[in-house]
């Protein structure tokens, strides 16, 4: 394995609301390898999107940042500036966020929205090679170069979202982050955006964070799943290994859930209701919903551990120890 | 373990926060409800017979008894006053409440229903809106043989309820096509019913923003009538205040406690509904945002 | 054997823009059914969006009127019924929609929905029995009453509103139930729980389900035929088993290769998804004509029929005309739901 690019450590996140302190993420830690896809899997509330949006710092109002750091290449993201992380903002890491195509300006073409890019970071080209990189980029995300001089109404909804890939591309960062890109869109115009997005980061040796809860989608895309549950990583583990031997009890139940095509009138849902982030269970945040929970579980909350080579489960059923505690 | 970071302040733990107090609301409240105590309960106190003509020696400037002073006419600045203010109010009121109640049922039926009812009230308000409300209130004004406060708050009413009807058909719009009025239709309910269940109670928030504001602009518009003179002649209100003020010359006499008191009140009675109404609108949000 | 709900070609355009260009805009072509009050259907209505299917539940709830064809309930025009016959069809004929949220009036609370039917439709004699009869309906779906009535929307979860709307479905007594999305806004690991209390709709109460979806693998889960749709026609329809595992018409093929599967040993081929569309391709035949791969000079001149592919399937494409024997749609219809097996 090669030097991670990012590792988040112990990162505690908290909103304040007007009916308490919400708990969203309760020391999430894990490394991302130059060049690999990471699935980050749950449901809602589990703490994915935050954690996301903590990495780019881009959470706003109530969240606060209580722990962790977030190590991007050697800097603390965390430690920066505004100034300083406005700097790293699509350079360094970017994002294609959720309903991306709804945040592109509509009265702005989109050559002009590109060209924002490059000018925010100084890193403006020659007008005379502006419009060649700009007609790079819309290609090498599918787009015939023509939709630069467009305005977003004029554009499909996929297409709106790959030109937000190539906004999240231009400037080559090492770290995509991608929240639900494709939530709004159809399954053809999903899959192309996906291999589009598959093919620029294989390109550019980027390293991607897809974020979200179709598992099917997870299957076809990544390379290593994060389960979150409760603000916590549950389980981190080659794709392969959590569709074929999930470990933990939620990952068990999750992927027994998956609608399929091969067997008709299969409902399997998890029983119980999510956990309320105001005021957590006890212990494992699972355990209320558990088919397993015994004694250790109502106490202590179980730390990731690592069980095999590169799988790691936060749960008491496994009390094997490979390596030490820092995650891979 | 890293540290947490300067720019993130620690977060301590805290019990959960009440809710936060509605400045806005809470003193618009509280200034109309010290105007109506002024207005109404004064007028209980003091000595009707101070405010009639001839009471005391005219012009005369304050002093220890009389408190604003004496009008042209001999009569205690301050006992016109305190009877003047419910009038005023009181024509407001009137006028708010015929104003919004009418601009309610035509908004809610135009919007509602559309075809050819939408198109006949749509037209009517539109013609109206663009007519010029003093104007057409001067015009109606001069040939009312005599005019009383009820009469007065008929007569700024007759405009009142063309931007509420406008407002509530915007809304009704809107609403009607909301999940739960389809749901309705697949629970059996039609027509006016339909309306009046589920639409309107929806509706109360902008109704009631629409009645304060209805009420701010009719007061407006019967002190701009009295103070052309053409308000009621027998009963006291701050517009005839100020139309009595200037023509017996106030200004150029230097009498100030003929037209100040009344701008007085009436810059209180704006603010106080200015308040309220802001208030109100801060709630009807907040509500909105819990409820998602 | 009475036919209940019927849709006879039935087709919507809307027409846009204002004075000067008025254009129109097909929803839906030509599209029929017909549901049999002795043989209660669990059929899967798919597509994209912009395919017609939310017009094609409007116009089987009756909302809006027809351009071409009719919708008839027990053989009467649902658009010129007498006042009995429509509250008779109302009753029958019930929905679920897709946002569990926005079915709700915030003004009211929860029990608002299940009381107003019960008095509009006369369902109880008194407030006990009308509670009773609330009580268990909630329970059939899998709530605790304790636990919804008296709350207000918000107060409850996603899952829990969406069961409270098919409880208010199943209090009528329906003979069919339209869903349009009733998933999809609905977390994963409740969906489940929520499919299965529609199948037990059908399965215990003999109401037949048009469920309405993009998700191809929960239609494939639920029902037991499928149409799909491409912009606003339907290009293939029958038996689900057939349709989705060997899929005859091109786009279904390409909705069905779309699928992301959860498995990582089978993720997507590399052979190209979609076709650029091409520009030269008039509207006046076949509708997927610009994308298709087997494009041949018959599918510029006119949209093909539905061809009898096999007993419980049919497609509308030309590369199968030979294969089959070419059949109106109203008779596929009649194969499909259910006088064929």
């Amino acid at each position: 394995m090669n030097a991670p690019v990012l590792q988040v450590d112990s990162l505690h996140i908290h909103y304040q609301t007007l009916a308490g302190m919400v708990k969203a993420v309760n020391g999430v830690s894990f490394n991302l390898y130059k060049g690999e896809r990471l699935g980050l899997v749950g449901e809602s509330g589990s703490g994915k999107s935050t954690t996301a949006l903590a990495i780019i710092r881009m959470l706003e109002g109530p969240a606060r940042i209580i722990d962790g750091a977030i190590n991007l290449s050697g800097t603390n993201l965390l430690a920066l500036s505004d100034d300083e992380m406005r700097a790293v903002r699509f350079d360094r890491v970017s994002m294609v966020p959720q309903g991306a195509m709804n945040s592109l300006n509509p009265v702005m073409r989109i050559r002009e929205q590109i060209r924002d890019i490059y000018e925010a970071h100084g890193k403006l080209p020659k007008r005379s090679e502006l419009d060649g990189k700009i007609a790079h980029l819309l290609t090498r995300v599918g787009l015939k170069p023509e939709v630069a001089g467009m305005f977003p109404h004029e554009l499909s909804g996929g297409m709106k979202q790959r030109v937000c890939i190539a906004m999240a591309i231009a400037l080559q960062p090492q770290v995509i982050l991608a929240d639900e890109p494709t939530s709004a869109l159809d399954v053809v115009v999903q899959r192309q955006v996906m291999e589009t997005l598959g093919n620029v980061q294989q390109e550019l040796g980027a390293a991607v964070i897809l974020v979200g809860h179709d598992m099917g989608l997870m299957a076809q895309f990544v390379d290593r799943i994060g389960v979150m549950y409760a603000g916590r990583l549950v389980e981190l583990a080659s794709v392969e290994q959590i569709f074929k031997a999930p470990q933990h009890p939620y990952t068990q139940q999750l992927i027994g859930s998956i609608p399929n095509l091969e067997q008709k009138k299969l409902f399997k849902g998890i029983p119980g209701t999510a956990p309320s982030l105001l005021d957590p269970p006890s212990g494992c945040p699972f355990h209320p919903r558990c088919s397993e929970a015994f004694e250790p579980c109502t106490l202590d909350v179980p730390p990731l551990r690592e069980t095999a080579p590169s799988c790691w489960v936060a749960c008491h059923l496994y009390e094997k120890v490979v390596s030490h505690d820092h995650p891979a | 373990m890293a540290t947490a970071q300067a720019l993130t302040q620690p977060v301590t733990e805290t019990r959960p926060r009440r809710r936060r107090i509605n400045w806005l609301l809470v003193s618009g409240l509280i200034i109309m409800l010290a105007l109506i105590l002024f207005g109404v309960g004064g007028g209980m106190i003091i000595d009707k017979s101070y405010a009639q003509v001839g009471a005391f020696l005219p012009r005369m400037a304050p002093d220890a008894e009389r408190l604003l002073g004496t009008d042209s006419q001999g009569r205690d600045v301050l006992s016109v006053l305190i009877l003047s203010t419910p009038n005023t109010l009181l024509i407001g009121l009137i006028a708010g409440t015929v104003g919004v109640g009418v601009g309610v049922v035509l908004g809610l039926l135009s919007g509602f229903f559309g075809g050819i009812i939408d198109g006949v009230i749509r037209t009517v308000t539109d013609v109206f809106v663009t007519i010029p409300g003093i104007a057409l209130l001067v015009v109606i004004a001069t040939n009312v043989r005599s005019i009383n406060v009820a009469i007065m708050a008929l007569i700024v009413a007759s405009l009142a309820w063309r931007f509420p009807a406008r407002a509530i058909r915007a809304q009704t719009l809107s609403l009607r096509e909301r999940g739960y009025v389809q749901i309705a239709r697949l629970n059996g309910v039609g027509g006016l019913e339909l309306v009046i269940k589920e639409v309107l109670p929806n509706l109360l928030p902008y109704i009631a923003a629409s009645f304060v504001s209805t009420v701010s602009q009719s007061i407006l518009a019967t002190i701009g009538l009295e103070a052309l003179g053409l308000g009621p002649q027998n009963e006291y209100t701050l517009g005839m205040m100020i139309y009595w003020a200037q023509f017996y010359g106030a200004i150029l006499r230097g009498f100030w406690w003929w037209w100040m008191p009344p701008i007085v009140i009436i810059v209180l009675i704006f603010v106080g509904l200015l308040l309220t109404s802001s208030g109100l609108d801060d709630l009807v949000n907040t509500r909105l945002r819990r409820s998602v | 054997m009475t036919i209940l709900l019927e849709a006879n070609h039935a087709g919507k355009t809307f027409t846009t823009g204002g004075f000067f260009k008025r254009s129109e805009a097909y929803a839906l072509r030509d599209f029929s059914l017909a549901i049999d009050d002795e043989k209660p259907i669990v059929t899967a209505i798919a597509g994209e969006s912009g395919s017609g299917k939310t017009t094609l539940a409007r116009l089987l709830l009756g909302v809006i009127a027809p351009s071409i064809g009719t919708v008839r309930y027990k053989g009467v025009d649902v658009h010129t019924m007498k006042r009995d016959q429509w509250r008779e069809f109302r009753q029958d004929v019930q929905a679920i929609y897709q946002d569990p949220f926005e079915v709700y009036n915030p003004f009211y609370r929860v029990d608002h929905v299940l009381t107003t039917p019960v008095a509009k439709f006369k369902l109880a004699r008194n407030a006990a029995e009308a509670q009773e009869l609330i009580e268990s309906t909630l329970n059939k779906v899998g709530l605790r009453p304790e636990e919804t009535l008296g709350r207000y929307p918000h107060q409850l979860s996603g899952g829990q509103r969406q069961r409270i709307m098919i409880a208010r479905a199943l209090l009528l007594r329906p003979k069919i139930i339209i869903a349009d999305e009733p998933v999809s806004m609905v977390d994963a690991s409740l969906r489940a729980t929520i499919l299965e209390s529609l199948l037990k709709l059908h399965e215990e109460f003999g109401i037949s389900l048009i469920y309405i979806t993009h998700d191809l693998t929960t239609a494939y889960q639920l029902c037991r035929d499928i149409n799909i749709l491409y912009r606003g026609a339907v290009v293939e329809t029958g038996d689900v088993e057939q349709v989705i595992k060997q899929p005859q018409h091109p786009y279904t093929q390409l909705l069905v290769g779309s699928i992301p599967l959860p498995d990582p040993n089978r993720r997507w081929g590399d052979e190209t998804v979609d076709q650029a569309r091409r520009a030269d391709v008039p509207d006046t035949g076949c509708l997927f004509a610009d994308r298709c791969p087997w494009l041949m000079p018959a599918c510029q001149n006119a949209p093909p029929p539905l061809y009898q592919t096999s007993p419980a399937r049919a497609t509308a494409c030309y590369v199968y005309e030979d294969e089959a024997k070419a059949t109106t749609k109203s008779e596929a219809e009649a194969v499909l739901s259910g006088e064929v097996s």
